[in-house]
This record gives structure tokens, C-alpha cells and sequence, in this order.
């Protein structure tokens, strides 16, 4: 009776561990945030590209209904692939493109915007990246929308494709 | 000559002084980062890795520290911005309820075992 306890309970814990590691297998471990909803913006101070002029974040978006700030960089190659869609983007009246350009050489920054098209009101510079790390990103490219209270109400992690150009158009138009 | 002997002393404590507060400073940036995991290359701490992300995050945290901020208020602004995920203490709750006390029942189930065999055989 005692050795069939015994059995019994080696074999619930081997299954016990069996299906612990099997669901396991299953599950993604590649961590990304959840969405995040009616969060505020952190407020930066970044400097303009051209003119080394400093501008601050808040004042611009309070005066938009929408803004769109894309982080970007000459050296980055998905910013390549999304560029088109910001440039059809920066068509939209409703929308003011903040481009924060992160850890980039000015001369490629400008060299890149001359070679494929500027889709931004304006250029901020972000030369060591903690601009970016206020904001709760990651890299480049990614891409916040908010509305003139600071409220994130999209964000992308990657470059942006087209669905989700239409998915902006939605909620700005 | 003893005034500047004296002059020389107190400079010598100033620099001192500075580095000291300086070397501190690094070693709680490399405490902290080695606390926090690098969200690019996950598995590795910001400390260890050398992605543009850690390289920044450490930049920040020196920043915050030069700021005054205590270490927990690093881990809070961190754990607001990107998720709990990114320290690797990680906090009791719910979720982990059962691998904390796991281990802790183990332990008395164990101990209640050994008390009967030693007391009552």
C-alpha cells in the first residue's frame, strides 16, 4: 500500500513537471510590452538638427491635435523601408511629425534626408540616445502617436508598414 | 613653505575626495545595470551588453544618479516606462506566488517528516 503511495506520487510529479515544460515549449519568450494605453509622453528637450535650436516637446504637441514622433537614424535600414510611408504621412494636415534622430552623425542625418525626402516638421537630435530611453523606447525605429494631451495612443516598434498607415490615417482623419 | 605644504595637502584632499565620490558613483551605475535586463539582446544584462539600448540606459542612469535619485526611484521610473520585465528581481505577487513559496513549504513538509521519524520511531 505504502509502495503504491509512493509510486503514485513520483509519477503525479514526473507529469506534474512534464506538462510545466511542455507548455512551456509553446510559449514565445521574446518579451515586447503590452500595449500601452492612455499613457503620457515624457516631456524632452531636444534640439533642432539644423539649428542646434532647442525645442521643447510639450509645447509642440499642445498645439497639434495630432503628433506623430518617429525615431530614426541615417545608419538604421528598416528607417529606409518605412521612409515612403512617412512621406505620405507628412500630406496629412492634421498631423505634425516629430522626427527624433537617434544617435546619428549630422552630416549623414542631412545626407539622408537630401537623398530620400524630409517627412518631418521638424528634426530633433537625440546624440546619446536617452531622449529615446525617457520616452520607453527601444530603438529605431518605432513610432508614437499622441493626441494634444500628451496621450500615447499608438505605438509601433519596428517600421511602420502599411496597415498600420491606414490604421493612422483612421484615427487622425 | 609651510603654507604651501598646507595648500598642497588640501588640494590633494579636494581631488581625492572628488574621485572617491566619482568611483562610487560608477560602481552603483554597475550595480544597477547589472540589475536590469538589456531588452535587445534579452538574456544579457545592460551591464554586459553593448547595444546602442544599454549604452544609453546606462548614460541615463548615471544622469539620474548625478541628479540625486535613489536607486529604488531608478528602478520605479524604469519599471514604469518599460515593465516590470526589465529588472531582474523580480517583485512578489500573485503570478509568482507559488515559486516563491514553493520552495518554503517544500522546506516544512521536509522538516515535519524529520521530526516524526526522529520523535516518534
Amino acid at each position: 500500500m505504502k509502495k503504491k503511495i509512493v509510486y503514485f506520487c513520483i509519477f503525479s510529479l514526473f507529469f506534474f513537471i512534464f506538462v510545466i515544460f511542455y507548455l512551456g515549449l509553446n510559449k514565445q519568450n521574446y518579451y515586447t510590452p503590452n500595449e500601452i494605453k492612455n499613457k503620457k509622453l515624457a516631456i524632452f528637450i531636444g534640439n533642432e538638427l539644423y539649428s542646434n535650436e532647442e525645442f521643447n516637446s510639450d509645447e509642440i504637441i499642445k498645439n497639434n491635435k495630432f503628433t506623430l514622433i518617429n525615431l530614426w537614424s541615417s545608419w538604421c535600414v528598416p528607417c529606409r523601408s518605412e521612409h515612403p510611408i512617412l512621406m505620405n504621412l507628412s500630406e496629412n494636415t492634421n498631423l505634425y511629425v516629430i522626427g527624433l534622430n537617434y544617435k546619428d552623425k549630422k552630416n549623414n542625418s542631412i545626407k539622408f534626408i537630401n537623398q530620400f525626402g524630409n517627412p518631418f516638421s521638424i528634426i530633433l537630435t537625440d546624440p546619446n540616445g536617452i531622449i529615446s530611453i525617457s520616452l520607453g523606447a527601444y530603438g529605431v525605429p518605432e513610432t508614437f502617436l499622441v493626441n494634444n494631451k500628451s496621450e500615447i495612443i499608438k505605438k509601433y516598434i519596428g517600421p511602420l508598414t502599411n496597415r498600420n498607415l491606414l490604421e493612422i490615417n483612421n484615427i487622425i482623419n | 613653505m609651510k603654507k604651501i605644504k598646507f595648500i598642497f595637502i588640501i588640494i590633494f584632499f579636494v581631488f581625492s575626495a572628488q574621485k572617491l565620490l566619482l568611483a562610487n558613483n560608477s560602481l552603483l551605475v554597475d550595480k544597477i545595470s547589472k540589475n536590469l535586463r538589456c531588452l535587445i539582446c534579452q538574456g544579457q544584462s545592460v551591464y554586459d551588453s553593448q547595444s546602442d539600448f544599454a549604452l544609453s540606459m546606462k548614460l541615463l542612469i548615471k544622469k539620474k544618479i548625478k541628479e540625486g535619485e535613489s536607486e529604488e526611484q531608478i528602478y520605479d521610473y524604469l519599471k514604469n516606462q518599460y515593465g516590470e520585465w526589465i529588472v531582474y528581481d523580480p517583485e512578489f505577487d500573485k503570478k509568482n506566488l507559488v515559486l516563491w513559496m514553493f520552495p518554503l513549504i517544500l522546506f516544512i513538509i521536509g522538516g515535519l517528516l524529520i521530526y516524526r521519524k526522529v520523535f516518534f520511531n
